[in-house]
C-alpha cells in the first residue's frame, strides 16, 4: 500500500489519533490501514453510533471517521451528538452514499468533510490534511512516497 | 424493471470493482429471473425504501470473496467465514450507495438499509412488479453476481390512481 509523508499533530509531534466508526468490520479495517500510512493511530473503532459516542468520550480523537448507513443510530445523527458535547470534534463523513443531501445533512450537523467510498486514500489524505489545518503537520519520513 | 433503475447500479459495480481490484472486469451474463431467488455463494441483501423499493443482492462464492477482500485491502488475507461475510456486506454497500447517489442525482429519493446477509437457499421469488435482473460480473478474483429488484412506488401509485380515477 502507497506510504503517505506521516501526519502529525502539530502542538506536540505525536501521531493523529482516529476513531474509525463503520459497521462492517472490513471497512474499519481498510480505514485503520489507510491511515496508518498516512502515519496516524487508530485510538478505537464503533460499530455504530451510539458506540461512537461513547468511544469518543473514552479516546477523544483528533480526527473521527463516520460511516452514515449503520444500525442503531446513523452517523449523522451521532455526527451531530458529538459535536453538541464536542464542539472542536473533527468529524469526517466516510459513505458509499454520497447524494447532496446527505452531505448537507452531516455537514449541516456538524461534519467538517464527506468522503465518499471505496476511499481513495489519496482523497482521504488531503481531506484529513485539510480538517486539521494548523493542527495537523507534514512531516517528511522516510520512504513517504506522497 | 427499466434500464435507468439498472444502469446506474452496473455503473457503480463497474467502478466500484475496478477501483478496489485494480484490474478489469466484464458483464459475463445477464437474465431477467421470476423464479426465487437462489444463492450460489455468500449472499448479501440491501433493502432500499422510498421513491424506489425492492432489494439488491450480491453473491460471491467464498474463495471469490476472500480474493476480493485481499485486493480491497491491498495484502493477502488469510481465508475466514468473518471476512468473507464481511467483504461480501460492504461490496454490497459500496455498490449500493454509489448507484443511490446517482440515482438521487436523477431526482429520486430514498433510504439505504443496511446489507444483511441472506442465509437460506431460496429468496422471495420475483413478482411482475419486481422481476430480478441477475448480472454477473466476471473479475481476476473471480465471478460477482448482482441480482436486482426494484419497482418505482411513486409511479406505481400514479398508474393505480390514474386506472382508478382517484
Amino acid at each position: 500500500m502507497e506510504q503517505f509523508a506521516s501526519l502529525k499533530r502539530s502542538k506536540d509531534g505525536q501521531p493523529v489519533r482516529y476513531l474509525v466508526v463503520d459497521d462492517s468490520v472490513f471497512a474499519r479495517k481498510n480505514l485503520a490501514r489507510i491511515v496508518e500510512t498516512f502515519g496516524g493511530q487508530v485510538a478505537g473503532e464503533a460499530g455504530d453510533g451510539m458506540t461512537a459516542i461513547t468511544e469518543y468520550e473514552r479516546t477523544n480523537p483528533d480526527i473521527v471517521l463516520m460511516d452514515i448507513t449503520m444500525p442503531q443510530m446513523e452517523g449523522i445523527e451521532a455526527a451531530e451528538k458529538i459535536v453538541g458535547q464536542h464542539p472542536e470534534a473533527r468529524i469526517v463523513m466516510v459513505s458509499s452514499v454520497g447524494y447532496q443531501e446527505n452531505i448537507v445533512a452531516a455537514l449541516q450537523r456538524g461534519a467538517r468533510h464527506f468522503v465518499q467510498k471505496p476511499v481513495k486514500p489519496e482523497v482521504l489524505y488531503e481531506v484529513i490534511k485539510y480538517v486539521l489545518g494548523e493542527d495537523g503537520a507534514v512531516t517528511s519520513a522516510a520512504g513517504a512516497g506522497a | 424493471m427499466k434500464m435507468e433503475l439498472i444502469q446506474p447500479f452496473i455503473n457503480a459495480a463497474d467502478a466500484v470493482l475496478a477501483q478496489g481490484l485494480k484490474s478489469p472486469m466484464s458483464i459475463g451474463n445477464l437474465s431477467m429471473e421470476q423464479e426465487a431467488y437462489r444463492r450460489k455463494g455468500v449472499a448479501a441483501v440491501i433493502a432500499l425504501t422510498g421513491d424506489i423499493e425492492g432489494r439488491i443482492v450480491f453473491d460471491l462464492d467464498p474463495e471469490a470473496a476472500v480474493r476480493v477482500a485481499s485486493c480491497f485491502a491491498g495484502a493477502e488475507l488469510p481465508e475466514s467465514d468473518d471476512l468473507v461475510r464481511e467483504t461480501v456486506c460492504e461490496l454490497a454497500n459500496q455498490v449500493t450507495g454509489n448507484a443511490v447517489t446517482a440515482l438521487n442525482d436523477q431526482g429520486f429519493h430514498f433510504r439505504v438499509h443496511p446489507p444483511v446477509l441472506h442465509t437460506s437457499e431460496h429468496g422471495p421469488t420475483s413478482s411482475e412488479d419486481t422481476e430480478a435482473l441477475v448480472i454477473c460480473f466476471e473479475t481476476a478474483s473471480g465471478s460477482v453476481f448482482m441480482n436486482i429488484a426494484l419497482r418505482y412506488k411513486v409511479q406505481r401509485s400514479g398508474e393505480l390512481a390514474a386506472a382508478t380515477g382517484k
